[in-house]
């Protein structure tokens, strides 16, 4: 524990991709197994273990000292896992650290209720940097600025194997992977996973900034606002997989027997709803989806009102062929066939684009009024289906954002690297005419859009024009203004406004706009699409 | 008798003692100013008499260049002011020539501590333990988390990467006043004798401390040395150098800061900070909380930096204490 509590801290202290590498993989080279493959596992996410959370920490810190003084640092910190190894008490005396694997071991095997006598007894035999990596180890979120993609490419590179071959394999093994360090350190055959419901890495666009492409070499499609989704059947099993890599079959369970042959579909997940777009019964705006996700269990009312279903991209392997090397006109053509074979009622086609050059593209985009349309994909015609971003192959054109200008009401500190700052404003709008005394009502919430240097001028404005002060939170005295971008805006029930913005981020400070000049809760309202 | 102690007043900008008209560490100019330490959070220019020890005299002169009106007043001596109160100024272990204020008046005793530290400094004396009834103290960093570790320790971490590390330098990023020479004096007691780099901002500060008899050793000025001979070196800037386009001159330096936020990982982050130091010239919680046992007060007032929390520690201690609020002191940079 004491090489990978190392290793955590000095990730947390080094800025360079490059020495953030080649720290892991010197650690993936010298370390054991399995103790090298569970930290793997942690710092991709890939470990959980159900009775030790955040809460479980909350719980135990309080009750062994004072909950006022355990909020007030814990506020100060911005993470519950540094907080608490740094406010447990230093025992006198300290037995053997546990190793990683038996660290694994006996977090797994707690309890909700052993937690409160097995969790205090593993930190005892911890220093405070030890005790942090166990927490962070323990909790999954990490939070050290290693990404699950950067570790994997570490991977790749401690052992100079190539990364999309990791990422292949990745997905059918479980923590520690040894067969995957065998293959990799050693040289033992490769996982098969080729007859497993395995995910996919998927293939990302690059935005396409200011570029212009040829259309004879560029096919465009709509790009669709709901999830992007891999649907695997193999050997009769089907898995449906997130952007992430992560199984969401449960969430979605009318799609697992969705499928009549062994394929790996590549689409859009929607919900069906009354405001329409596609051929065949169209979609719903993303808040009808979200009603959908982050759900363990789903009702048949939830079933019923928001069945979902899958707008079709591209197809990756079908009935024991792999088309990935395709190029991308032979796969489309494969799909549009094989559109025959499934049912209209969880899945469609995402249809083509005509156009008769960019800047007619350029017409239709900005034309677009469907609102589970996010913008346009961009896919060279002969592109074989890669993973990850490979410059040139497929780009992403977004819709322009909408704008509009809102007053700061109230911020609250950031957590991580912005821990000491107010980084998260809520912002709002008129309910009428400011000069006859109108009200500001919240309408969005946002934490992103500025640098580090107008963070650090926002944070000054906040603790200098600070009202009022509610635990983390303070109001200010709503003197500053801010052009919000977002892409949409819905009824919500969430905000006293009634309206509720997709995507807030800040666009623009606007230090010398009179807050009374603001926006008005009917200018947003009008931008209602559905 | 019921004491009020109506003759002391916090106000936002300092702590007035009504019936001499003084102020202590005043935000703003006045005509009489008693001063704890040389801190620009506490020591401003511009007083029409400025009260404090020689050493946060002289430190003040290098910093304003104002002689006018300075009255010094050495560790222990006690002087009276109009208004029958008397003023003793006692070592507060913060930096060079740092005090806390006793004040007496009335048959009654306020000390106000100024910024405080009870670990072992080599370049200034022991803070002392002084009776009183009203203590005022400082909070920077008052939350239970925050536990200094021994500076020996720090020491050998800075020693151990600057020896790992023979063609890169290590730039300590150190308060320009107390920090940066306390680090010096530490890393000499810890056995480095090479020569130690400064940045321009620091020189005629360390100068100062040598004339007050603290060794500092041998120091180079960093604008008179090629990048070849501070390899293997410490470099010493103020924290605003760390990421300037001034460290370009220095061979691969290895970042540094020696700080009390350092404890926390995400401050250290928001620096750039590639080997957090944990050094800090203010009392810790555990000090914070010790010093107002031993010198036990009937009322504690808590000037600046976390008062909720050793507030609520009062609290929890069936101790009585106020926050005051104070505009102007926050110590960043510790």
């Amino acid at each position: 524990m004491e090489r990978f509590a190392a290793l955590i801290d000095a990730l947390v202290y080094t800025r360079s991709r490059n020495e953030k590498l080649r720290l892991i993989a010197e650690y993936l080279r010298e370390t054991p197994d399995p103790d090298r493959g569970w930290a793997l596992a942690a710092l991709t996410g890939g470990l959980d273990f159900p009775a030790v959370k955040s809460s479980a920490i909350r719980t135990l810190l309080t009750e062994r000292g004072d909950p006022v003084l355990w909020a007030l640092s814990r506020d100060f910190v911005g993470d519950t896992a540094e907080t608490a190894s740094l406010l447990w008490p230093q025992p006198a005396t300290r037995p053997d650290p546990p190793s990683v694997s038996e660290t694994v071991d006996l977090l797994s095997k707690m309890t909700r209720k052993s937690v409160f006598s097995e969790l205090p007894a593993l930190m005892d035999r911890l220093d405070p940097s030890g005790r942090y990596a166990l927490l962070k180890l323990a909790t999954g979120a990490m939070r050290i600025g290693v990404s699950s993609r950067l570790a994997k490419v570490a991977f790749a590179q401690a052992f100079d194997v190539p990364v999309e071959e990791v990422e292949e394999h990745w997905h059918g093994l479980v923590p520690p992977y040894e067969p995957l360090f065998a293959w990799a350190a050693h040289g033992a055959k490769p996982p098969d996973t080729a007859n497993l419901p395995t995910f996919r890495p998927f293939m990302l666009a690059h935005p396409l900034e200011d570029a212009v492409v040829d259309l004879a070499d560029y096919v465009a499609e709509w790009k669709w606002d709901g999830i992007r989704v891999q649907l695997v059947r193999m050997a009769g099993e089907t898995r449906l997989y997130s952007r992430g890599g992560d199984d969401i079959s449960g969430t979605f369970p009318e799609l697992l027997d969705a499928l009549p042959m062994d394929a790996v579909l590549d689409g859009e997940l929607l919900v069906r709803g009354s405001h329409q777009g596609g051929e065949a019964g169209g979609a719903a705006s993303f808040n009808a989806l979200q009603q959908r996700l982050g759900r363990k269990t789903v009702s048949k009312k939830m079933l019923a009102e928001y069945p979902a279903f899958v707008r079709l991209y591209d197809v990756l392997i079908l009935e024991g062929e792999d088309l990935r090397d395709r190029p991308w006109s032979e796969r489309r053509a494969t799909l549009e066939r094989l559109m025959d074979r499934l049912s209209d009622s969880r899945f469609d086609l995402s249809q083509v684009v005509e156009a008769i050059d960019f800047d007619h593209l350029g017409q239709i985009r900005a034309g677009a009024r469907d609102d589970a349309i996010e913008g346009l994909m961009l896919k060279r015609r002969d592109s074989p289906y890669v993973a990850g971003r490979k410059t040139g192959l497929w780009y992403k054109w977004k819709r322009d954002p909408l704008l509009i200008d809102c007053v700061l009401m109230y911020a609250q500190r950031g957590s991580g690297k912005r821990s000491s700052f107010y980084s998260d404003y809520t912002f709002g709008c008129w309910d009428g005419d400011p000069d006859a005394g109108a009200e500001l009502l919240p309408v969005g919430k946002a934490y992103s859009g500025f640098t580090d240097a107008e963070l650090k001028k926002i944070d000054r404005h906040v603790r200098t024009h600070t009202v009022n002060r509610f635990g983390p939170v303070r109001e200010t005295d709503r003197s500053l203004v801010f052009e919000v971008a977002f892409d949409s805006v819905h009824e919500s029930k969430r905000h006293k406004s009634g309206l509720a913005m997709r995507f807030p981020r800040i666009h623009r400070i606007r230090w010398d706009k009179p807050p009374h000049e603001a926006d008005r809760i009917e200018s947003l309202r009008a931008l209602i699409r559905d | 008798m019921a004491r009020d102690f109506a003759w002391i007043r916090p106000e936002p900008w300092g702590i007035h003692v009504v019936p001499a008209d003084t102020w202590i560490d005043p935000a703003r100019a006045v005509p009489h100013a008693l001063v704890t330490h040389g801190h620009a959070d506490h020591a401003r220019g511009g007083h029409g008499v400025t009260v404090a020890t020689p050493e946060t005299l002289a430190i003040m002169d290098l910093r304003y260049q104002t002689r006018e009106g300075a009255t010094p007043v050495a560790y222990g001596e006690t002087i009276r002011l109009k208004g029958g109160v008397d003023v003793t100024y006692v070592p507060a272990g913060h930096v060079l020539g740092s005090a806390q204020i006793l004040l007496e008046h009335a048959g009654e005793r306020v000390v106000v501590t100024g910024d405080y530290k009870r670990r072992p400094d080599p370049t200034c004396p022991p803070f002392e333990v002084t009776p009183c009834d009203i203590f005022v103290t400082e909070a920077t960093f008052g939350l239970p988390l925050f536990t200094h570790p021994p500076i020996a320790e720090e020491m050998a971490k800075l020693l151990g990467r600057l020896a790992a590390h023979p063609d890169r330098c290590v730039l300590v990023g150190a308060y320009a006043l107390g920090k940066a020479q306390r680090v010096i004096a530490e890393l000499r007691a810890a056995g480095h004798h090479a020569p130690i780099y400064l940045h321009g901002a620091l020189e005629r500060m360390c100068r100062l401390y040598e004339e007050f008899g603290v060794d500092l050793g041998e120091l180079r000025l960093v604008s008179g040395a090629t990048k070849d001979e501070m390899r293997g070196h410490v470099v010493v800037c103020p924290p605003s150098a760390l990421n300037d386009r001034w460290s370009r001159r220095l061979p691969d330096p290895i970042t540094a800061m020696a700080s009390g936020w350092m404890r926390v990982r995400q401050r250290a982050r928001q620096r750039n900070v590639e080997l957090p130091l944990v050094i800090s010239d203010h009392a810790d919680w555990g000090e914070l909380t010790r010093t107002v046992e031993e010198v036990n007060p009937s009322e504690t007032w808590i000037t600046h930096g976390r008062e909720e929390a050793l507030l609520r520690w009062h609290q929890l201690h069936q101790r009585r204490a106020r926050a005051l609020a104070l505009v102007g002191y926050e110590d960043e940079d510790d």
